[in-house]
């Protein structure tokens, strides 16, 4: 069961990302600003990583929602995090094509590579991954994602598995 | 080489941008139906074109376009369906990555027909990469006078957003995708009613998969009787098959309806056959939720005709020896294949998906993943397959939405072809955890249909 992770670390967003939050507000009619939760749960997300209650709790008081509106959302739907996650979590589709293809012998070796379970966060907090359902790309796959741009790569082997790994070693430790 | 209606301009360099989509002729639609027609007269081109729902269902868009209700000062809504999410189908991923104006052009066409003001593309979450580039087009549209008040000067307006889901394939239900869109939960309503009389905000709403709505784009600038003219009775037109699984070229196919399914599946212009040499085992025709079929009754139906890529001819011979279109995604399954641990693992994402609504649905698909999983891993009984088919029975017809029907149908129609499959998993228990079946008899010829005095 997912559950609501108790943080009581108050959260606070930018005057830039709230801008970008009465952006998305206008695009629906007057009164029906609820629309625009599941967006700017992807933007909050995508600038601190996961979900915390207090973050969740100031997007609600943001929308003049409930709290628990936003909880029932965010738990509902796979792509949002609520617990802190590795920065960067590789995403790999488990779903019946890819597998044809590959996928669980993809994830084996991603287990293998970061030494880390499904879920868990490497020591060093780059990394986390996780198994997700199909990400529509059957014909390329095994494919993964990586949040929070979602860049994609396709028909992955080992070798080039082994490869992103390094790039985003580098790259995180910046 | 059949004609191309969608993916005609697909590989010209800079397609993706303004100018170049125009400068092949993109948007003419817009300009014919604004400057020449009245929304009625789109609508009833659309319904002459005999489209048929490209989304999985199959249901005409002209006939759903024509319940449209219409009361007054009360607004109306045309959300477009890019929740792609069935296992197996890629098409309109593909179509938004490389050729998004083609969405947007229609997206206006079908807006202005439907008198919509406002209209939304739902795309799910995760094809983020997709969002960034439809609002790029988006953009690029508005700058030209294709959005925004007074479009070509016709007096219609009409702003156009991009909505990104949370990572849920219920959402590519219509119902539960307008719950999405207004910020809830994805779960499906009970219909009636139906959205064309209370569906975004409970007004008048239609919502279209992104093939469908594309679609309306050549049937507006040929004309609908021309589009159906292309296919075969009642699948009028050309469908994009996304095309998976052990296929030796994978890749999204625009084919004219009625293409026999062996010309699909072997000739080079299309699969070109089984990957590595291999050989055919099974093929889901139209994405996960339809029944897998063996290979033999695929290729031919029950009575020895050729099987053709149509909704009349892959359903033809019913759930019992025949499939369904759906939305097209075509998955082949090679000799070395294992129809069990395949079975689980789409029985897996049916629980992994189910809302949690229908007790059915939500008990019934985690069910039917345990019992399959232990079939996999060599603890089965020979009583699991029976019980397999009396839980997707159960499933089956009693849930809200058609995913419990989605988690089923694939259960039931693999034990039915594939049953002795199944029980050797049962009997030879250690064997089944280290090597598959193989191919056994389901590639064979069909034997001659008795003839019936």
């Amino acid at each position: 069961m997912l559950r609501v992770e108790e943080t009581q670390a108050p959260v606070e967003f930018s005057p830039e990302l709230l801008k970008k939050f009465d952006e998305i507000v206008s695009r629906y009619p007057e009164g029906k600003q609820k629309s625009a939760l599941l967006p700017i749960l992807h933007l909050v997300q995508a600038e601190l990583g996961w979900l915390s209650a207090a973050a969740m709790d100031t997007v609600a008081e943001y929308l003049s929602i409930q709290s628990i509106e936003v909880y029932e959302v965010a738990t509902f739907y796979s792509m949002y995090f609520m617990r802190p996650q590795g920065k960067y979590v590789l995403e790999v589709c488990r779903t019946g094509p890819c597998c044809l293809v590959g996928a669980e012998k993809i994830m084996d070796h991603i287990e293998e590579k970061l030494g880390v379970k499904e879920g868990e966060v490497t020591s060093d907090g780059l990394f986390s991954w996780r198994g997700v359902e199909c990400l529509a790309a059957c014909g390329f796959g095994p494919v993964l994602q990586i949040g929070p741009e979602y860049t994609f790569y396709e028909n992955l082997t080992n070798e080039g598995v082994d490869k992103l790994i390094a790039e985003l070693k580098a790259k995180g430790k910046n | 080489m059949a004609r191309k209606l969608l993916l005609e301009h697909i590989n010209v360099p800079g397609i993706n941008t303004f100018d170049v989509y125009r400068s092949k002729g993109g948007y003419a639609s817009v300009e014919k139906a604004l400057k020449t027609m009245s929304p009625d007269e789109v609508v009833e081109e659309v319904k002459k074109s005999g489209l048929r729902g490209r989304g999985g269902a199959g249901f005409p868009t002209g006939m759903k376009w024509s319940f449209l209700a219409k009361p007054e000062g009360v607004a109306r809504y045309l959300v477009c369906n890019a929740d792609e999410s069935e296992p197996g189908t890629f098409k309109d991923r593909y179509l938004m990555t490389y050729i998004p104006h083609l969405l947007i052009e229609g997206m206006i066409t079908a807006s202005y027909a439907l008198g919509a003001k406002v209209s939304y593309i739902y795309v799910r979450g995760e094809m983020m990469p997709q969002i960034r580039i439809l609002e790029k087009a988006i953009a690029e549209a508005k700058n030209a006078g294709f959005l925004g008040k007074n479009i070509l000067g016709s007096g219609y307006d009409l702003e156009l957003y991009v909505q990104p889901g949370g990572g849920a394939y219920i959402c590519g239900e219509e119902t539960a995708l307008l719950e999405s869109l207004e910020g809830k939960r994805g779960n499906p309503r009970i219909k009636p009613p139906f959205p064309a009389i209370a569906g975004l905000y409970g007004c008048p709403t239609v919502v279209n998969n992104v093939e469908s709505i594309a679609a309306v784009v050549p049937i507006i600038n040929e004309g609908g009787e021309e589009y159906a003219k292309i296919g075969i009775g009642r699948s009028t037109g050309t469908k994009l098959i996304s095309a998976g699984g052990n296929v030796k070229n994978p890749g999204v196919y625009e084919i004219d309806l009625g293409l026999p399914a062996e010309e699909f599946l072997y000739s080079d212009e299309y699969c070109g056959g089984i990957a590595n040499g291999k050989r055919l085992k099974a093929v889901v025709a139209g994405g996960s939720s339809v029944p897998i079929l063996p290979a033999n009754l695929f290729l031919k139906t029950i009575n020895n005709q050729p099987r053709l890529m149509s909704y009349e001819s892959l359903s033809d011979g019913g759930f019992a020896t025949g499939t369904m279109m759906g939305s097209g995604g075509f998955i082949a399954f090679d000799e070395d294949q294992c129809i069990v641990r395949n079975t689980w693992n789409f029985t897996r994402f049916y629980h992994h998906e189910s809302c949690g609504q229908c007790s059915p649905c939500r008990e019934g698909t985690g069910w039917m993943e345990k019992v399959l999983h232990r079939l996999e891993y060599g603890h089965g009984k020979m009583s699991d397959m029976d019980l397999l088919v009396d839980v997707s029975k159960k499933i089956e017809g009693n849930t809200i939405c058609p995913l419990g029907d989605a988690a089923a149908w694939p259960v039931a129609s693999a034990i039915r072809h594939f049953r002795d499959e199944f029980e050797w998993h049962v009997t030879n228990a250690s064997e089944a955890v280290t090597r598959n079946f193989g191919l056994a008899h389901y590639a064979d010829p069909l034997p001659k249909p008795e003839v019936v005095a």
